[in-house]
């Protein structure tokens, strides 16, 4: 099947004060239906690559790509009104920060109404239905009255629910999706990874789920990348992650604490000046 | 201020929040001893945040009592001194860091504040101790990841040298090998200076490796009181913390979906 989504030398960089910050060093990929993990050291660039293929690189970065394509459209060169429409509807993105990404000053109910009545042509009657449906998909306990609360007044994972059923509402094909259940209970974990589990398995959207979670994505995903300083440093097949070969990634599986381990301190990585590449 | 050694560091007694109708806590009652660590898990939305806000002065308390060291804690705002003694890092590090500010002046404001000199060295210090270098001093928190900006709020609520700490989530931003370094500075600074912590996280890897006792939170109220080799253990008594056990184990692919 052709690949939804092609990226090859990625990079972007910020001009700062104390000199250029190379966040994105060449980053090559490609995405199919299928739900591709992301993991990597805090810092090594994983939310910036999700946001250059979003569109959303904040406009004091410089951005470059010999190819960033979805679909068959060229996202660089794409023009602003055609990246705006596919924002939200066929490419969507679950953001690290839920609650200050979400607009505050909008309730939860009626941002999720507008995402969708901006990209498919719906009652209001109906789109509020919608919403409240995606917000009980998502395992909101009382969703009428979440619906009608701002974002200052939901808990953590409620933010990030809130925002995970608002980037689900339009049916995206491509769902970017940059530590969305850092902030839920693991029963509630489970259920949302579900709902994503069949949209790439019924629907075939395309998933990338960023993640420090080693144990989820070693149990969701299909594939893993794993980046460090701005390079992906290794790729393997999720179900292999504990026999990955790079120091770093295998320093990662060593340093988390488990149950029933008794390990104080817990074991650090000695990074490398080589692993920067 | 009188502070009683013998007290709990924290005793909260029946405390309930509750927001136009709806109980984010319902007669929560929980002691914490000095010097321990204690976690909460629990539902999203269970209320575990309320109480870090309710004792940090942030959340409004409908009824019920918060003693600390000894002392009973006035509704409102709290007096300038609460604050060299407890300090919280927040779930949103985003929300809690002043966007205008680079992170130098948010590391200099609570020293300054607090009268406490010798800025340059302390804020040097702690950006190190979190894994930041000194790059990072000037920039402003946009400029960050979402897991740097989450050391930037642990080093801010560590350069005041508190006696509590409260902690939402603290290390759920950052990979397994920065949590690493984090968890064990915060294991050593509480062994160097006696620490008190109030631990929120969903990890019970992470909850059972921090803490000496955990708290279960389900729709406001405590389900269950839990010691962390207990709960590795498996002697838990309510069906919720168990249904937490198995959910932690990963996710397991509904028969049928399997790629
Ligand atoms: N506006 C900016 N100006 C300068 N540097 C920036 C800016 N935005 C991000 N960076 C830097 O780019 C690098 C990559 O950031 P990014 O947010 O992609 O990291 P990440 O892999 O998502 O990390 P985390 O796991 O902590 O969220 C970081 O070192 C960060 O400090
Ligand atoms: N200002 C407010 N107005 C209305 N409801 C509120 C307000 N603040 C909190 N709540 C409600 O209180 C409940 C508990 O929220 P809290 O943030 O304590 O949950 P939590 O256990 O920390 O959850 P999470 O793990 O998702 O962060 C939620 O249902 C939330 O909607
Ligand atoms: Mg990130
Ligand atoms: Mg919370």
């Amino acid at each position: 099947m052709r690949p939804l989504l092609h990226v090859d030398d990625l990079k972007v960089s910020f001009p700062t004060r104390s000199g250029l910050v190379e966040a994105v060093r060449g980053v090559s990929f490609t995405l199919g239906r299928e739900r591709l993990g992301i993991v990597g050291e805090s810092g090594s660039g994983k939310s910036q690559t999700g946001r250059a293929i979003m569109g959303l690189t904040p406009p004091q970065a410089r951005i470059s790509a010999a190819r960033l394509e979805f679909d068959g459209i060229d996202l660089l060169s794409a023009p602003p009104k055609l990246r705006r429409s596919l924002r939200g509807g066929r490419i969507a993105m679950v953001l690290q920060d839920p609650k200050y990404s979400l607009n505050p000053v909008m309730s939860i109910g009626r941002q999720i109404v507008e995402t969708l009545r901006t990209h498919e042509n719906v009652s209001r009657k109906v789109a509020r239905e919608r919403a409240l449906d995606m917000l009980a998909a998502v395992q909101i306990r009382d969703p009428a009255r979440v619906f009608d609360l701002y974002p200052h007044e939901v808990s953590g994972g409620m933010g990030q629910r809130a925002m995970i059923a608002m980037m689900l509402v339009a049916g995206p094909e491509l769902l970017i999706a940059d530590e969305p259940t850092s902030a839920l209970d693991v029963t509630v974990q489970l259920e949302v990874l579900s709902i994503l589990d069949r949209l790439v398995a019924d629907r075939g959207m395309g998933l990338v789920f960023v993640s420090h979670d080693l144990r989820l994505v070693s149990s969701f995903c299909d594939r893993v990348l794993v980046m460090y300083a701005g390079k992906v440093v290794e790729e393997i097949a999720a179900s292999e992650l504990g026999n990955a070969r790079h120091p770093y990634t295998r320093g990662l599986l060593n340093c988390m604490p488990t149950l029933g381990t008794n390990r104080h301190p817990l074991p650090v990585l000695d990074r490398q000046p080589e692993w920067r590449l | 201020m009188t502070i009683d050694s013998m007290s709990p560091a924290l005793s909260v007694k029946n405390l309930s929040v509750v927001y136009g109708g709806y109980h984010a806590l319902d007669q929560l009652s929980v002691d914490i001893t000095p010097g321990e660590a204690f976690g909460l898990v629990g539902e999203s939305g269970s209320g575990k945040s309320t109480l870090l806000r309710a004792v940090a002065g942030l959340a409004p308390v409908t009824s019920g009592s918060i003693r600390l060291q000894g002392e009973t804690l006035k509704p409102g705002r709290r007096e300038r001194t609460y604050y060299s003694r407890v300090q919280m890092v927040f779930q949103d590090p985003f929300g809690s860091l002043h966007p205008r500010q680079t992170i130098d002046r948010q590391l200099l404001e609570p020293l300054a504040i607090h009268g406490v000199g010798d800025g340059e060295r302390r804020i040097l210090r702690a950006l190190d101790e979190v894994g930041l270098g000194a790059g990072f001093r000037f920039r402003y928190p946009h400029q960050l990841s979402g897991g740097q900006r989450q050391r930037v709020a642990i080093a801010r609520a560590l350069i005041l040298e508190p006696t509590i700490l409260l902690l939402d989530e603290p290390t759920s931003a950052l990979d397994a090998s920065v949590q690493a370094e984090v968890l064990n500075l915060l294991e050593q600074v509480r062994r160097d200076r006696r620490l008190t912590f109030v631990m929120v996280t969903h990890d019970l890897g992470v909850v059972t490796h921090m803490c000496e006792r955990i708290a279960v939170l389900q729709h406001g109220r405590m389900v269950e009181l839990v010691a962390a080799n207990d709960l590795v253990a498996g002697r838990i008594t309510t069906e919720y913390t168990r249904q937490l056990m198995r959910a932690s184990e990963g996710f397991v692919r509904a028969s049928g979906l399997a790629a």
